[in-house]
């Protein structure tokens, strides 16, 4: 079978069933999408309609319960342990809602760390450190700790810290989530000039009417499966009524 | 088939010393809690040694302290013996039971941190070894201090008690060798105590331990 190199993401009939008591519970119903190298893509949906348990199958945190995700065309249900945590180390980088930096480590020390796990000495993963923060605007920021930081600049630390391996992909879950407009907005064209720039993959799971204005795709999730696929020039007509349902 | 794994390999094994940097640096940086849980093991540890030393002093005194004392130790010990052993294994438990306690609280606290660690590249063995070598790092250190401060108190309190004599007539040998077992007891109570919560880490999902709201 030819090998098509250009998806860097594909899924097959994922299916996700979650036991909450003994009540079994689909949350995904068999999702198929197929995302190429070097585009844009936003996860779109409402609150529980699955697009967070979408964002770990195809992350490689959690395993379906039928189907399969293949990364660069790999089965990661195929993946040991350790094959699992390179994936996760070189391939993706992550960005979540919560930022979730390591709260007793400096801007530079949380970068560094994905370095660290892929073995890199330490003088070089520090000079890229620093490289990284300056990419994301925070060059004089490097040795603050996260608490120091505006959520804003812990979400930048979190970008560069996603970056960190040269990743083929970055996945940001609800990315501005708890950010306030404005950071939001700075935090989206970040991503943006980074999948331009770096030519990185970005998948983001929201529900943040921003991003659509800079996704090439955008896949609207709704209870479990894929309810459509659009082309951003054809979803720019409608971002008015759908704010105004929003607010 | 999609077999290809050609452009996948195995993450790296880190070395000892990376995961020594980094446990020290967590439990430098969250020094009072660290702090609380070595405490326990001081407290353990410092009963331990004083019931050892006391043991010793009597012994030393015994055999070579004046006469009245000597049998003022002999009736005196006829006693407490069987019940010295009992409060010790007690106070051993309670420090297991304490520093688990502590460990499993100082994981909990951290599911995001392992989670997120994961999701960077850990390894699970890195976790296991993150945990357990702070566990043995509080176990050095508080065995450590529990040993000076038993000891020392012992000693300090039979001098004030029989005086002078008690210096000669100590073994300091044998002292030596019941503060080393008591350091050795100390930092295997740590380690044992951490190794239930440390492998719940280890073996954690990154989703889920991402999900827990901490």
């Amino acid at each position: 079978m030819p090998m098509t190199q250009q998806n860097v993401v594909r899924t097959r009939d994922v299916k996700k069933v979650f036991i909450l008591g003994k009540i079994p519970l689909e949350a995904l119903k068999g999702i198929n999408l197929e995302i190429k190298r070097g585009e844009y893509i936003s996860i779109m949906g409402p609150s529980g309609s699955g697009k967070s348990t979408l964002f770990n199958m195809i992350g490689g945190l959690d395993k379906p319960s039928e189907g399969k995700v293949y990364i660069d065309e790999v089965d990661v249900a195929q993946l040991d342990a350790y094959e699992l945590a390179w994936l996760r180390c070189r391939k993706i980088g992550y960005i979540f809602q919560t930022f979730n930096l390591i709260p007793v480590m400096t801007a530079l020390e949380n970068v560094t760390l994905p370095m660290v796990f892929a073995g890199m000495s330490s003088d070089d993963s520090r000079s890229k450190g620093v490289e990284l923060l300056e990419l994301v605007g925070l060059g004089d920021r490097v040795q603050h700790k996260p608490l120091e930081l505006s959520g804003g600049q812990q979400q930048r630390v979190a970008v560069a810290r996603a970056l960190a391996n040269d990743p083929a992909i970055v996945l940001a879950d609800e990315p501005t989530g708890n950010l306030d407009l404005k950071t939001g907005k700075e935090i989206i064209s970040l991503l943006r000039r980074l999948n331009k720039e770096k030519e990185v993959t970005i998948i983001s799971a929201t529900h943040d009417l921003k991003m659509l204005d800079v996704s090439d795709r955008i896949f609207w999730i709704r209870d479990g499966r894929v309810e459509r696929v659009e082309e951003r020039s054809e979803i720019k007509l409608e971002v008015g009524t759908m704010e105004g349902e929003e607010a | 088939m999609d077999d290809e794994k050609e452009n996948i390999q195995r993450q790296i094994v880190l070395p000892l010393r990376k995961a020594l940097e980094i446990s020290f640096k967590s439990l430098r940086i969250r020094f009072w809690r660290s702090i609380i849980t070595t405490g326990g093991v001081i407290l353990g540890i410092a009963f331990l040694m004083s019931i050892f030393t006391t043991d010793l002093v009597n012994k030393g005194l015994i055999e070579k302290g004046s006469a009245e004392t000597s049998t003022l130790i002999q009736e005196e010990e006829e006693e407490s013996s069987a019940q010295q052993i009992w409060l010790v294994s007690l106070s051993l438990l309670v420090c297991v039971v304490g520093i688990t306690n502590a460990m499993l609280m100082s994981v909990t606290e951290r599911y995001r941190e392992i989670g997120t660690m994961k999701c960077l590249g850990a390894l699970d063995t890195f976790i296991w070894k993150l945990f357990l070598l702070e566990s043995f790092f509080q176990g050095l250190v508080g065995s450590f201090i529990g040993v000076v401060v038993g000891g020392g108190f012992v000693i300090m309190a039979s001098l004030l008690r029989y005086g002078g004599q008690v210096i000669p007539a100590f073994p300091k040998l044998q002292f030596m060798g019941y503060a080393l077992a008591a350091l050795v007891i100390g930092v295997v109570i740590s380690v044992i105590g951490a190794f239930f919560p440390a492998s719940q880490a280890a073996k954690m999902v990154p989703a889920e331990a991402m999900r827990s709201e901490m």
